[in-house]
C-alpha cells in the first residue's frame, strides 16, 4: 500500500509543504498543484492513487473540480476544507468525495483517512465475508456474528450494516443512507435513521454509548470503522 | 414617557398646545366667579410650563402668546376687549407675557443640554465596552501567538544549547498554543455569527443520548480526572434541534465545568422530557380554558460539585467577554455567552444557579419530538 502516489491540490504553500513533508516521510509519492487547472492536468497525465483536494481554490470552485474529476477518476478523493460548514461537506461527499478533513487537522487523522481510503479502494472485489475484529459479516449468507455468536438483525438493520461494512472507513451521509436503505421518498425522514442506528449499536457494539464501529460524524453522517 | 411624548409630530404638537390652553382657559372662565383673574394667570402659566416640558420651542411660544392674549381678552377688565383698564393690569399683562416666553425658552434649552449629556454618556459606554473587548481579545489571541513565535525562534536558532528535553517541550508548547488559538478563533466565529443575527438553527432529529456521549468523547482527555454521571431519561424522544449548535452548547458547559472545578469533582448530566399542557387565557370569557395542544421541551441540566459562582456575579456570567474576578486564565469570556446565544437561537432558555456544593446550569428548549418506538422494524 505504501509508495502509493498522492496528488495534493491546494493553493496555500504552507499547507502544501506540510502535506508533502508529512506524506513523503510516510513513504508516499507526492505531487502537488497550486490551482485547479494544474491539478486537473497532473491528474490526467499521471493518474494518482489518491487526490487531496482543497475546496477553496483561487481559479475554480473545489466542488466543480471534484465533479470534473469524478467524470473519469474513480480512485479516492479526500477533501480539505477551511470551514466546518456541514452543507459544504455533505455536498462534496454527495458529489463523490470519499472523505473530508477540516483545517486544522491532526497528522494522525490525516494518515488514518488516507490509509483507510486506499484500503477500501484496493478491496473492491473481495470475498463475501467482511471481518472486523469481533464482528463477522457474511454478505453471501446474510449473517452477522459477534465473537462467533450469531446476532439476530431485522432486514432493515442488516441492510444498514452491510451498507456500512461494504464502505468501511468512508463517511456515509444521512441522505445517502436514507435513500439506499429506505428509498428516495425517505431522505428527509432522518428519525428512522436515528432510531435504527441506536438499535444497531445496541446489538453490535460492546458499549452502545461509546460506539467503536458506527461513528457519528456531527451533522454529516456516519462512518463505519472496522477494528483491526 | 416624556421622551415618547416629544416624538409626536410638530403639527400635532401645535394642535395639542392650543387645545390645552383653550381647554384650561374655558375651565377657568366657567369658574371665574370663584377664582380671581390673577390666579387664572398663574394657572395658565403652569399650563405653558407643562407644555414646555415635553414639546418643541415653537408650539410652546405659540401657547405662551395665545394664553397671554386669552387672559387679556377674557379675564382682564374690561372683559371682551384687548383694552387694559388699569396701569397695574397693564404691567401684570406685560410680566405675564415675558415670563411665559422665558419659561418656554429656558425649559427647552435645559432639555437640549440633557439630551446631549445622555448621548455623550451612551457613547462613552460603547467606547468602554469596545476597549474591554479589544483588551480581552488581544490578550487571548496574542498570548498563544507569542508562545509560538518565541518557541520557533528558539528551535530555529543556529547555535542553541537546547537539550533534547527542552526541544521537545518547546514543540509541545507550540502545539498547545496553536490548539488554543484555534479554539479562540472558533469562539470568535461563533460569536460573530450570533452578533450578525446569522444563526439559523438547522433543525434535524437528534438522539440526545448520542449527542451527550459524542461530546463526552470529544472531552475525554479534559475530563479524565472528573467523575461524570450521566442520567438520560429512558425512552427519551428524538428532538428536532441543530445537532452542531447543541454539541457546542454542551461542550462549552462541560469544558467550563472541567476547568473551574477541582480535580475529581463530580459532574452530573441530566436529560429529560418536559411535557407541558398549554393552558391559554381565553380573553372573551376571562376564564382559563385548556387548549389541547401539548408542547414538549428538552430539559438539560449540567451540575457540578465545584465552588459555584459568586452570588453577585451569577447574572453577569452570560455577558459577552465577562470573566469572573480572579478567574483562571485561558478563557475569552465567550463560552457562556455562546451557550446563551445558541440556546436562544432555539427559542430556549438557560439559567444558572448555585446549589449546595456546586453550580447548576438548566437548559430548556421547546422542540418538536418524535416517539417512534412503534416503527415498523422488519
Amino acid at each position: 500500500m505504501n509508495n502509493a502516489a498522492i496528488l495534493v491540490i491546494d493553493d496555500e504553500v504552507q499547507i502544501r509543504r506540510l502535506l508533502e513533508i508529512t506524506l513523503e516521510s510516510n513513504h508516499f509519492n507526492v505531487e502537488s498543484a497550486d490551482c485547479a487547472k494544474e491539478g486537473l492536468r497532473i491528474a490526467a497525465s499521471h493518474p494518482p492513487d489518491l487526490i487531496i483536494l482543497d475546496l477553496g481554490l483561487p481559479d475554480e470552485n473545489g466542488h466543480s473540480v471534484l465533479k470534473k474529476l469524478r467524470e473519469w477518476y474513480t480512485k479516492p478523493v479526500l477533501i480539505l476544507s477551511a470551514q466546518s460548514s456541514e452543507d459544504d461537506i455533505v455536498s462534496a461527499l454527495d458529489n463523490g468525495a470519499n472523505d473530508y478533513l477540516v483545517k486544522p487537522f491532526r497528522t494522525g487523522e490525516l494518515l488514518a483517512r488516507i490509509r483507510s481510503a486506499l484500503r477500501s479502494n484496493a478491496t473492491e472485489e473481495n470475498d463475501p465475508v467482511i471481518d472486523c475484529g469481533e464482528l463477522q459479516i457474511d454478505l453471501a449468507l446474510r449473517t452477522v456474528k459477534k465473537n462467533s455468536e450469531l446476532i439476530k438483525l431485522t432486514a432493515t438493520e442488516y441492510k444498514l450494516l452491510s451498507l456500512f461494512a461494504q464502505q468501511e472507513g468512508k463517511v456515509l451521509t444521512h441522505q445517502y443512507l436514507l435513500r439506499e436503505v429506505w428509498g428516495p421518498g425517505y431522505i428527509n425522514q432522518s428519525q428512522y435513521l436515528r432510531v435504527f442506528i441506536a438499535q444497531l449499536r445496541k446489538k453490535i457494539e460492546t458499549d452502545p454509548n461509546r460506539p467503536a464501529y458506527i461513528i457519528t460524524e456531527s451533522g454529516v453522517g456516519y462512518r463505519f470503522i472496522a477494528k483491526e | 414617557m416624556l421622551r415618547q411624548l416629544s416624538k409626536i409630530s410638530t403639527a400635532k404638537q401645535f394642535l395639542i398646545s392650543i387645545g390645552l390652553i383653550v381647554l384650561v382657559s374655558a375651565a377657568c372662565y366657567i369658574a371665574s366667579d370663584f377664582i380671581e383673574y390673577k390666579v387664572v394667570a398663574l394657572i395658565l402659566l403652569l399650563t405653558v410650563s407643562l407644555i414646555a416640558l415635553v414639546f418643541d420651542i415653537l408650539p410652546v411660544l405659540v401657547a405662551a402668546a395665545l394664553s397671554a392674549l386669552i387672559w387679556n381678552f377674557f379675564f382682564i377688565h374690561p372683559k371682551f376687549t384687548f383694552h387694559i383698564g388699569s396701569a397695574e393690569d397693564g404691567f401684570l399683562f406685560l410680566m405675564y407675557f415675558v415670563i411665559a416666553l422665558i419659561n418656554g425658552v429656558l425649559t427647552n434649552r435645559i432639555r437640549k443640554i440633557e439630551k446631549q449629556a445622555r448621548e455623550e454618556e451612551e457613547k462613552a459606554k460603547t467606547v468602554k465596552l469596545y476597549n474591554t473587548l479589544l483588551n480581552s481579545l488581544s490578550h487571548e489571541l496574542k498570548t498563544p501567538i507569542a508562545t509560538i513565535v518565541g518557541a520557533t525562534d528558539n528551535l530555529l536558532a543556529e547555535q542553541s544549547n537546547l537539550s533534547a528535553d527542552n526541544r521537545k517541550e518547546l514543540t509541545s508548547t507550540i502545539s498547545i498554543a496553536a490548539l488554543r488559538l484555534n479554539q479562540q478563533v472558533e469562539n470568535l466565529l461563533s460569536m460573530s455569527r450570533l452578533e450578525s443575527g446569522f444563526i439559523q438553527p438547522k433543525k434535524d432529529w437528534c438522539d440526545i443520548n448520542e449527542l451527550v456521549y459524542a461530546v463526552m468523547k470529544r472531552l475525554e482527555q479534559q475530563l479524565k480526572n472528573h467523575t461524570v454521571q450521566i442520567s438520560i431519561e429512558e425512552n427519551l424522544p428524538l428532538y428536532k434541534l441543530d445537532y452542531g449548535l447543541m454539541e457546542q452548547v454542551l461542550y462549552n458547559l462541560l469544558s467550563n465545568a472541567s476547568i473551574y472545578t477541582p480535580e475529581y469533582a463530580d459532574i452530573f448530566i441530566l436529560a429529560k422530557n418536559d411535557a407541558n399542557k398549554v393552558y391559554q387565557l381565553n380573553t372573551s370569557t376571562e376564564q382559563h380554558s385548556e387548549v389541547k395542544k401539548e408542547t414538549n421541551s428538552l430539559l438539560l441540566i449540567i451540575e457540578d460539585r465545584g465552588p459555584g459562582f459568586p452570588k453577585e456575579e451569577l447574572e453577569k456570567v452570560f455577558d459577552k467577554f465577562y470573566r469572573l474576578n480572579n478567574s483562571k486564565t485561558g478563557g475569552t469570556g465567550l463560552g457562556l455567552s455562546i451557550v446563551k446565544g445558541f440556546v436562544e437561537a432555539h427559542n430556549g432558555t438557560v439559567t444558572l444557579e448555585n446549589v449546595p456544593h456546586g453550580a447548576r446550569f438548566t437548559i430548556e428548549i421547546p422542540a418538536e419530538t418524535s416517539y417512534i418506538n412503534n416503527l415498523k422494524n422488519e
